[in-house]
């Protein structure tokens, strides 16, 4: 066998000048020489710690060895054993914080790990391009009604119509897939990937109704009555606002809508489509997550000449995926570390025309572990701007727990849940995924619908035998 | 997909249209709405719930051409479809015996007040209504109004119907004249904000039904915030009902103007369209 490369396999990207013009996947995959090579340099370990790593736990060494074999039909019937949405997750998953970061090639000197994720997507890719097979499962055990159609939601739907369930899903949006659709930008996200894998799942016998907010169009006792069980899978939505002053100006977006006006209305290519987004010269955006990097990059493609993120701490705090980091600076964003937001001014005629920071220092470290910002007094500065984009955080939406005060809340306002079975305070419910754990990313909110499915069956059986008894 | 049961022109540039939503005919409550999007490359937008039929299964919604959008609905015919409606969306209005209540209607903005006046007088109110238009053709709803009012009072700005002048004027003489428990606004901003300030004249409290900019209309977004009482709610899902006092005006007739030449632009575009195709 050939000497395995000291690195990874590189795929082919989009050249930043040219990709910060367009909404066209960043990313182009692997062709099946290039998912080979990289194939061959998996160690193929026993007890493998990459597959414990993994949330959704899918046996890596096993479907990597039939890509290395070239036989992509087992490649994806191992993914599909643990994954309904492997597409997504070789795209969006921060593999260098899973499977990557323990694999054991990238942990002897000099090596990287294996490009598991690359190759995962690979893979699917693959799979999206074969004939949907359509399944003949009845749905006899039992009827399941999952709300939200997220990553979280669809993976549960997807297990339980494996084992047997009638599912439908709820979804409050035109469209499914949750955060995937409205929030994760067509270039690392494109929605015909979305959209098939969802035709897929579907073609497994889940029903999607949208245009249902539950708790408005139909309510929780209405679910209750029809459903054996219920799994709430509805994220994080809310958007939080800084709540400075100047934060009504026109001109401010939190990054739920800038996003949503861009990915879920196609903002982008108005007015073919009807959703505008603002036309803006000098873009700020506060945050330093993934949203961020997809707020800012979102902005470049939307033609505007300026961008800059504005984040409290430095570099080596940022919260975003480095992958994410870099293609932003390659496509020309300006970063402000330790900085932090004070007042959006107004032009005088209610649009935004400023932002007035303040530099930080960086203090002791605070729960999470990070160093916490402080402020240096007498540091104000003004960055010039017609856009602010907040990209802060997002919390519980209020809409559907409010009509149901029986389910019992954290103190963040989350779902209370058990982490090892989904349960929540009432018999039937199940949560999971952002509404329990907070913003967090897909490939959790996947491993908790999962366990959710898993304990639902369990769940509908017992009762069903305790009815016969 | 959502049929078009009946369609209507209720006035120059005025539609009724009954859409066929039984899930949200059997839920919808007065002061509720919903966000409906044409076809595939539609944008999202909000319209009130006038009236529903559990029965029939079907909602009514009433709206006014003032730009793409609502030129494209208006010409969506009975039969026809409309890509997606959701709701009912937001608070519904606190329907409760007040004693006597007064009810401010203008423009367009009487469809939205229909369901209110309809529930109060269920609900065993007194009930004195305003209507204001610019001429007799835009007051809409008058038979209907008048049914579920115990007194009914016209107002258009060039005297075609009732008496010429603003409703805020109709008000003082209410209010002059008898007590007032509780009373609502909606219409244009500027008739909200001067009706707000004549109640307050009056120490009468008054609601309004405010229209943001909205996308989803479901509260994760943040698109539709105004301030009230100094502090930052969602109109969708806290709203779109808010006491007209506690409303900051100027902020939310400013943030209506956000997308004004966008507006502009998809308009001419989509007449140009028109006249092409014809």
């Amino acid at each position: 066998m050939a000497k395995r490369s000291y690195t990874k396999t590189p795929m082919r990207e989009q050249a930043p000048e040219i990709r910060s013009r367009n909404f066209d996947e960043v990313a182009l995959g692997y062709t099946l020489a290039e998912g080979q090579l990289e194939a061959s340099r998996c160690l193929q370990c026993k007890n493998a710690p990459c597959i414990t790593n993994c949330p959704v736990m899918i046996d890596i060494p096993g479907f990597i060895k039939a890509v290395e074999e070239s036989d992509m039909p087992l490649a994806h019937k191992i993914l599909s054993r643990y994954t309904n949405l492997p597409a997504i997750c070789g795209r969006v998953c921060p593999q260098e914080k899973q499977c990557e970061m323990v694999c054991r090639l990238g942990r002897s000197k000099k090596f990287e790990p294996v490009a598991i994720g690359k190759l995962e997507r690979l893979v699917a890719d693959w799979a999206l391009e074969q004939p949907i097979e359509y399944s003949e499962t009845f749905g006899e055990k039992g009827r399941v009604a999952v709300i939200g159609s997220g990553p979280s939601g669809l993976t549960a739907a997807g297990d339980l119509v494996k084992l047997g369930y009638d599912v439908t899903v709820y979804e409050a949006l035109h469209a499914a897939g949750g955060v995937l659709t409205y929030g994760i930008p067509e270039f690392r996200l494109p929605k015909r990937v979305v959209k098939q894998e969802i035709e897929r799942i579907i073609a497994q016998g889940v029903k999607i109704e949208t245009n249902v907010v539950v708790g408005k169009t139909i309510t929780m006792d209405e679910i209750m009555a029809d459903f054996d069980a219920c799994y709430l899978s509805v994220g994080a939505g809310a958007p939080k606002f800084q709540g400075i002053k100047g934060t009504s100006l026109n001109g401010v977006y939190s990054s739920s809508e800038y996003l949503t006006r861009v990915n879920l209305m196609h903002g982008y290519q108005f007015p073919i489509y009807d959703t505008p987004v603002q036309k803006s010269t000098n873009v700020v955006v506060i945050g330093g997550g993934n949203v961020a990097m997809d707020a800012a990059r979102s902005a470049k493609r939307l033609g505007v000449e300026k961008v800059s993120i504005v984040y409290r701490r430095s570099l080596e705090e940022l919260p975003a995926r480095q992958e994410e980091y870099h293609h932003s600076v390659e496509e020309g964003v300006d970063y402000h570390w330790l900085s932090n937001p004070i007042e959006y001014i107004d032009d005088g005629a209610g649009r935004l025309r400023a932002v007035k920071c303040v530099q930080m220092e960086l203090g002791e470290p605070d729960e999470s572990g990070r160093r916490r910002p402080i402020v240096i007094p007498d540091s104000e500065f003004i960055i010039e701007a017609d856009t602010v984009i907040e990209a802060i955080g997002q919390g519980a939406n209020k809409v559907l727990l409010d009509t149901f005060p029986e389910l019992a809340l954290n103190q963040w306002g989350y779902i209370e849940a058990d982490e090892e079975t989904c349960a929540t305070s009432i018999p039937g419910f199940f949560a999971g995924g952002d509404i329990v754990t907070g913003a967090a990313t897909v490939i959790l909110a996947m491993g908790a619908g999962k366990i959710a499915a898993t304990e639902i069956d369990r769940y509908v059986q017992q009762t069903k035998q305790e009815q016969l008894v | 997909m959502f049929k078009v049961l009946e369609r209507k022109e209720l006035a120059p540039t005025e539609y009724e249209i009954l859409v066929v939503a039984p899930r949200i005919a059997n839920k919808a409550q007065p002061g509720q709405f919903v966000i409906l999007r044409i076809d595939e490359r539609g944008e999202r937008i909000p319209l009130t719930i006038v009236d529903a039929d559990q029965k029939a299964g079907w909602v009514r919604l009433i709206f006014q051409v003032i730009g793409k959008s609502t030129a494209q609905l208006a010409t969506v015919m009975a039969g026809e479809y409309l890509k997606d409606v959701v709701g009912p969306l937001g608070k519904a209005t606190d329907i409760k015996n007040y004693g006597t209540v007064l009810l401010v209607g203008g423009g367009v903005g009487i469809a939205a007040l229909f369901p209110i006046i309809k529930g109060l007088k269920a609900a065993g109110n007194h009930v004195i209504t305003i209507l204001g238009a610019k001429n007799q053709h835009l007051l809409i709803l008058q038979d209907e109004c008048a049914k579920y009012s115990d007194e009914l009072i016209l107002m258009t700005d060039d005297g075609s119907a009732g008496e010429q002048g603003l409703v805020t004027q109709a008000m003082e003489t209410v209010f002059e004249r008898e007590k007032i428990a509780m009373a609502w606004a909606i219409g244009p901003s500027v008739m909200m904000k001067f009706c707000t300030l004549t109640a307050q004249k009056y120490s009468v409290p008054i609601y309004v039904s405010l229209n943001p900019i909205m996308i989803d209309g479901t509260g994760m977004c943040g698109g539709c915030r105004v301030t009230i009482a100094d502090s930052i709610k969602f109109a969708c899902v806290d709203g779109p009902e808010f006491l007209g006092k506690e409303v900051n005006w100027d902020e939310f007739v400013n943030r209506m103007q956000q997308y004004r030449s966008e507006e502009l632009l998809a308009d001419e575009r989509y007449k140009k369209q028109v006249s092409i195709n014809g």
